[in-house]
């Protein structure tokens, strides 16, 4: 904790950098397996590691939400005055299927689960955030001897990033299957210039694809990073906020949460409300080229 | 805050979660909320129905309270035309009973003005007679004088 240390900018960054660093698992060059034990360890260790601390949470709060909701569905009456847990459930899908009626005018099982899921989990994630940043890594370091432990997943890119790849996988699948092959070029390339004159339009065609293509690939990069760079600022402040003294970490502390609240509710919004219009453009079709 | 395996773990669990969720949580729950809806309307449309229903009764026991209101009227009417002709009928009965009375009374009195006069008559001749008897001291042939003394009774 930044009260323990004996002051300085070296303490102030080695706290926000322990802070900001996962708990990873993978080979060591020397070629044995274990945890590192600092970023530039954990960086050395290459793709094949795995932070288990974003594992942990994200999974544990994925359980949290399945757990909640299957509970509510399985004693789901019709009839009858539905209990809170039912009322709260049964708002929520309500809420999204709302949403989903309005955005995605294509036909899926999926997309309502889908949005449900990501609300409902980048919603838990994110809320992680409004723990007091200390509480649960001081925890783990003193009961278990962890020594980095990030409790919130969202500020953990590799997290953003996949959920926001599962989705663009999933546009690419549906744009396929929807569309066609063909379709699917179709789109890419006859769009936004677009030529009567067949040779024109061929040597349209490039320049057509480069942009759809940028723009396509743009979505699931914006996606996750959006995510991402919110909730690592967020944390990042709470970080700084958690280095000053101790009694003028309320003061900052308690408007930042308070402000953070919106932050972690729209970022999950925003997260659930985009995927479902990234699926709605997969499943559209032009019938115009 | 390097890419590394986490991003597939995340993306299975991701996947596994969505596919929970697809399963186990999403189709009871929108079902149970669509069947909800549909009892809503249903009983939403019931309630129409059935107000409906209630204002076609409405109308209806208007309609009736109206013409049984209008029938009271008339029997009414008619109840109070018949007791006038009743009293009507009382009242000529009477004043026929009473002309008949009268009249049988009349009668009456005649029969008796008659007998009376009849008697008085009589009576009167026979007093004359004894008034004369005494004033004249002695016995008159009433046969001798039966003809004034009728003369006189006549003139009773």
């Amino acid at each position: 904790m930044a009260s323990e240390s004996n002051g300085g900018v070296i303490d102030a960054t080695g706290y926000i950098k322990h802070h900001l660093q996962n708990l990873t698992y993978g080979q060591h060059p020397d070629g044995h397996w274990g945890i590192a034990h600092s970023a530039e360890e954990a960086s050395a260790m290459g793709f094949w590691s795995i932070n288990l601390d974003s594992m942990f949470w994200s999974i544990l709060l994925g359980c949290i939400f399945c757990l909640i909701f299957w509970l509510a569905a399985r004693k789901v009456t019709v009839g009858g005055v539905p209990g809170p847990l039912q009322n709260f459930c049964e708002s929520m899908v309500e809420g999204v299927d709302n949403i989903v009626k309005e955005s995605f005018h294509g036909k899926s099982d999926l997309i309502g689960p889908l949005a449900l899921t990501i609300a409902v989990w980048v919603f838990l994630m994110n809320l992680m955030d409004l723990v007091p940043i200390d509480f649960i890594p001081e925890f783990a370091k003193r009961v278990f001897g962890i020594e980095y432990f990030k409790v919130v997943p969202s500020t953990d890119v590799n997290v953003t990033m996949a959920m926001s790849l599962s989705v663009f996988a999933l546009m690419i699948y549906y744009s396929f299957k929807i569309k066609g092959a063909k379709g699917f070029a179709a789109e890419l390339t006859m769009h936004p210039f677009s030529a009567d004159n067949k040779v024109v339009q061929i040597i349209l065609m490039p320049i057509n694809f480069f942009l759809e293509i940028v723009s396509l690939i743009s979505k699931p990069i914006s996606l996750g990073l959006r995510l991402f760079g919110n909730l690592y600022a967020g944390e990042l402040i709470f970080i700084l906020i958690a280095l000053l003294p101790a009694f003028a970490q309320p003061l900052l502390s308690v408007p930042w949460a308070i402000f953070h609240i919106l932050v972690i509710v729209l970022q999950a919004f925003i997260f659930m409300m985009l995927t479902i219009v990234y699926m709605n453009m997969a499943f559209e079709t032009h019938d115009d080229h | 805050m390097t890419i590394n395996a986490t991003l597939l773990g995340q993306a299975i669990s991701f996947f596994f979660f969505v596919l929970f969720c697809m399963k186990f949580v999403w189709p009871p729950l929108i079902s149970a909320l669509r069947e909800r809806q549909a009892t809503i309307a249903e009983g939403l449309a019931a309630a129409e129905q059935g107000a409906q229903a209630q204002e076609v009764a409405q109308a209806e026991a208007d309609k009736m309270l109206g013409e049984a209101k209008t029938q009271a009227s008339e029997i009414v009417s008619q109840a109070q035309k018949r007791h006038n002709e009743i009293v009507e009928e009382a009242k000529q009965n009477a004043v026929l009973e009473s002309d008949r009375i009268k009249s049988s009374a009349q009668a009456e009195i005649d029969q008796e003005v008659v007998t009376a006069r009849a008697a008085l008559s009589k009576q009167v001749s026979s007093v004359a007679v004894a008034g004369a008897e005494k004033i004249l001291q002695r016995e008159v042939d009433p046969k001798a004088h039966a003809a004034i003394l009728d003369d006189l009774i006549a003139k009773i």
